[in-house]
C-alpha cells in the first residue's frame, strides 16, 4: 500500500460515514469558539430544541472584542459587553469551559489552544475563526468555520466537509539571520498566490521548517487561509512533543507515552504522494512586506514597487495602488508609518515578543508614532513580564496591553486613524481591515515592525542586528 | 434562513435581474466591515454589504453598484475571481442574503465563504473568465436583464442564451435535495460519531 500524507490518515479516522449529499461527515475533536462568531450559533441551537453533543470538547474564551487597556466590567463598549454576555450566558447554559476576561487562561483562541496542550497532533479541530490553520503546525487538521458550521459542532462534534488535495510545501536550507517565519510564509502567498491553495490543504516541510520552533510553525500554518488553502500542517516530530510534554492538558506517564506513539503514527509517510509539490530555497528569503491589500501583494525588503503589469490582475494591482498612494518602481524601504501594532494570533507569542524586545532595547520609539504590543494571551503577557520584556517596550515607548486580537481587525478600540500606515506584524491588509477605511496596513515579522517603530519608517531589520 | 430551518427547502432555481461586483480577491472585510460583527443576531445584516465602498463617513451614498437605482431588485450577484477571500465571518454572506442576493456567480470563491453559502442555502456557481466577463457586460448594458440560475440542470439562461455553470457536486446535491442545512442530516447519525469518537485515543486522555 502506498504511503499516505497525515491529511489522508487523520481523514479516515475522523470520518464518521458519507452524507447522502455526498460529503464526509468528519468528527471534530476540539471545537474552540469565541465571543464573535457564536451568539447566532448558540440561537440557533435553542430554535431546534438541541444540546451540545460534546460539551467536552468545546472551549470558549474572548478575544476580538475585549478592551486591551481598560478591561473593568461592564466594557465602555457596551456592544462588546453584550456579545460577551451573550457568551457567558450561553457558556453557562450549555456547560463549555470558559476562559473569560479576568481567566489566566484567557487570550486568542489560536494561542490558548496551544498553550494548554489543548491542540494536539492526529486531531481535527474547528474554530469559527479562519486563522484556525493556525493549529496544523501541531500534525492537527483545523478549519476555518462560519457559524452555521460552529452550529452543527455544537449540535453534533462533526461538520459535512469535502476532500482537499495536498500540496506539498518545501522551504529548503536555512533562512538568514533577520528572516523569520512571517517572511517565509508571505513568500510562499507572493508567489502561490491569495487564492492558489483553494482545494488544498498545504503540508509544509523542508529543513527550514525542520528547523523551526512550534511557533514559528504556527505563524507560517495561521496564514495558510490567506494562500487560500483551508487548512497547512506541519508534521509532528519531537520538536513537537517537547513543546506539547507538560502542559495542562497534555497526558503524563505511560499516557503520554501512548499519545508520543500515537502522534508519531500520523505524520505522512516518507512514501506519500501529494497532489502538487512546491519548493522554496531559505537562502531567497528576504525580510519581506506587503505593499497592497491583500496578503500576496508583498515584495523583500530591497526590492521595488512592481508595475501592475507584473501581476496576473494587473486591475487587482492598480485598485491596490489607487488605496494605498503609492507609485510602482518606488522602494518599500523607507516607507513612513504612523502605527506600530505587535500582536494578533500570527505573531503575538513569547518567541514574537522576544524577536520585537531585543531590537526595541535600549532604543526609542520615534516620536509622533502610535506603537503598540499586544500579547496573546494572558499566559504569555504574564511570561513576558517575568523576562521584564514589559520594561523594554514601555521604556522604548511602546503600549504594554493585556491579551486581544486589538489592532489586527480593530473590533476593540485599538483603531487606525484616517489614512493612517501601519507597520503590523497581523495577518491581513484588507482595505479597512484595521479599523479606517482609508487605513493602510503593511504586513511584516514583529522583529521588522519593531524596527519600523523606531524609524517612523519601512527599514531592514537586519541592520538592527 | 432560519425561519425556514426547521422545514426542507429545496434549492433548485433562482432567477431574477442581476447585479455586477467588478474585481478579483474582494474579501469579506470589504462584504461586510468588522464592526458590524458586534450585534449579535444576523438580523440587521442587510443593511451592512459593502458598506464602507457604499458610504462615505458622513453616511453619505458612493457610486457602487448595490446603490445604483437600476439594480434594485437584483437576486442574483456577478463576481470576478477569488470572491469571499480571507475571514470566516458568516456575516458576509448572511448580509448579501438578506440584502436580496440568493445566488452568486463568478470565477471562482473561495473555500470558507463557498461553504457559508451553501449551509445558508445560497448557491455559489462558477463560469469562466470569459463567460462572467460576458454576464458582467450583459447586466451593465442592460440591467433589466432577467437571468435564471438552473442548480439542478447546472445551466444559466438569459435571453436567447443557455451556458453551463459549474458548482461541487455536493453543494448541488445539497441544495436541491433540502439538505444544505446539515445539521439534522448529521444529528441522524449521533450514535455513529459516538462510535468515531471512542477509537480515537486522545478523546480517554490516552488511558488505553
Amino acid at each position: 500500500m502506498a504511503g499516505r500524507t497525515l491529511y489522508e490518515k487523520i481523514w479516515a479516522s475522523h470520518t464518521v460515514g458519507i452524507l447522502p449529499t455526498g460529503q464526509t461527515q468528519l468528527f471534530i475533536g476540539l471545537h474552540l469558539i469565541h465571543e464573535i462568531t457564536t451568539a447566532p450559533a448558540f440561537d440557533m441551537l435553542r430554535e431546534k430544541g438541541m444540546d451540545v453533543a460534546f460539551p467536552e470538547r468545546t472551549f470558549a474564551t474572548v478575544d476580538h472584542i475585549v478592551p486591551t487597556d481598560i478591561r473593568t466590567r461592564p466594557f465602555l463598549d457596551s456592544e462588546a459587553e453584550e456579545l460577551t454576555q451573550a457568551l457567558e450566558k450561553n457558556v453557562g447554559q450549555f456547560g463549555v469551559e470558559f476562559f473569560g476576561v479576568e481567566s489566566p487562561n484567557q487570550g486568542i483562541v489560536h494561542v490558548i489552544g496551544p498553550q494548554l496542550g489543548l491542540t494536539q497532533p492526529g486531531m481535527t479541530l474547528a474554530c469559527g475563526d479562519s486563522h484556525t490553520s493556525t493549529h496544523g503546525a501541531f500534525g492537527t487538521l483545523a478549519f476555518g468555520i462560519g457559524t452555521s458550521q460552529v452550529r452543527d459542532v455544537l449540535a453534533t462534534q462533526t461538520l459535512a466537509m469535502d476532500k482537499l488535495k495536498v500540496r506539498r510545501i518545501n522551504v529548503n536550507g536555512a533562512l538568514g539571520t533577520g528572516v523569520y517565519a512571517k517572511d517565509v510564509i508571505l513568500s510562499i502567498i507572493r508567489r502561490l498566490g491569495v487564492g492558489g491553495g483553494k482545494g488544498f490543504a498545504y503540508e509544509y516541510g523542508g529543513t527550514a521548517v525542520d528547523k523551526m520552533n512550534m511557533e514559528e510553525r504556527m505563524t507560517v500554518c495561521n496564514m495558510s487561509i490567506e494562500g487560500g488553502a483551508l487548512a497547512g500542517y506541519v508534521n509532528p516530530d519531537l520538536t513537537t512533543f517537547e513543546y506539547l510534554k507538560g502542559r495542562p492538558y497534555v497526558p503524563s506517564g505511560v499516557a503520554l507515552e501512548r499519545a508520543v506513539a500515537y502522534w508519531k503514527s500520523v505524520a505522512s509517510d516518507p512514501d506519500a504522494t501529494y497532489d502538487d509539490v512546491v519548493s522554496f530555497e531559505g537562502k531567497d528569503i528576504e525580510p519581506t512586506v506587503t505593499w497592497g491589500i491583500n496578503p500576496g501583494q508583498a515584495v523583500g525588503i530591497s526590492e521595488k514597487l512592481p508595475r501592475p503589469e507584473e501581476y496576473s490582475d494587473p486591475d487587482g494591482a492598480k485598485k491596490a495602488y489607487e488605496h494605498m498612494g503609492w507609485q510602482p518602481g518606488s522602494p518599500i524601504l523607507g516607507t513612513p508609518i504612523d502605527v506600530a501594532f505587535v500582536g494578533s494570533c500570527t505573531n503575538s507569542r513569547i518567541t514574537d515578543l522576544r524577536a520585537a524586545a531585543k531590537i526595541a532595547k535600549g532604543r526609542k520609539v520615534k516620536s509622533g508614532i502610535r506603537a503598540l504590543v499586544v500579547p496573546g494571551s494572558a499566559e504569555v503577557k504574564k511570561l513576558a513580564e517575568e523576562e521584564g520584556l514589559h520594561e523594554i517596550f514601555k521604556e522604548a515607548g511602546f503600549e504594554w496591553r493585556a491579551a486581544g486580537c486589538s489592532m489586527c481587525l480593530a473590533m476593540n478600540p485599538d483603531k487606525l486613524n484616517g489614512r493612517e500606515i501601519s507597520a503590523s506584524s497581523s495577518n491581513r491588509n484588507f482595505i479597512g481591515r484595521q479599523g479606517s477605511p482609508g487605513g493602510r496596513t503593511l504586513l511584516m515579522s514583529p522583529a521588522m515592525v519593531a524596527a519600523a517603530a523606531l524609524s517612523g519608517k519601512v527599514v531592514d531589520v537586519r541592520e538592527y542586528q | 434562513m432560519s425561519d425556514s430551518m426547521s422545514e426542507i427547502v429545496k434549492i433548485t432555481q433562482v432567477s431574477g435581474t442581476a447585479v455586477p461586483i467588478r474585481g478579483n480577491d474582494i474579501d469579506t472585510d470589504r462584504i461586510i466591515p468588522a464592526r458590524y460583527l458586534k450585534e449579535v443576531t444576523f438580523a440587521r445584516m442587510g443593511d451592512y454589504p459593502f458598506f464602507d465602498e457604499r458610504f462615505d463617513a458622513s453616511g453619505r451614498k458612493k457610486d457602487h453598484p448595490f446603490n445604483d437605482p437600476e439594480y434594485q431588485g437584483a437576486s442574483i450577484l456577478f463576481v470576478n475571481k477569488n470572491f469571499g477571500c480571507g475571514s470566516s465571518r458568516e456575516h458576509a454572506p448572511q448580509a448579501l442574503y438578506r440584502f436580496g442576493i440568493h445566488a452568486i456567480v463568478g470565477e471562482s470563491f473561495a473555500a470558507i465563504f463557498a461553504g457559508n453559502c451553501t449551509i445558508m442555502g445560497l448557491p455559489t456557481v462558477t463560469v469562466s473568465a470569459a463567460e462572467i466577463d460576458t454576464l458582467i457586460k450583459a447586466v451593465e448594458e442592460n440591467p433589466q436583464t432577467r437571468f435564471a440560475v438552473d442548480i439542478d440542470k447546472k445551466s444559466l439562461s438569459y435571453g436567447t442564451r443557455t451556458i453551463a455553470i459549474d458548482l461541487p457536486e455536493t453543494h448541488r446535491s445539497a441544495l436541491t435535495s433540502g439538505s444544505w442545512d446539515s445539521t439534522t442530516l448529521l444529528r441522524a447519525n449521533l450514535d455513529r460519531v459516538k462510535k468515531t469518537a471512542t477509537k480515537l485515543p486522545y478523546m480517554t486522555g490516552f488511558a488505553g
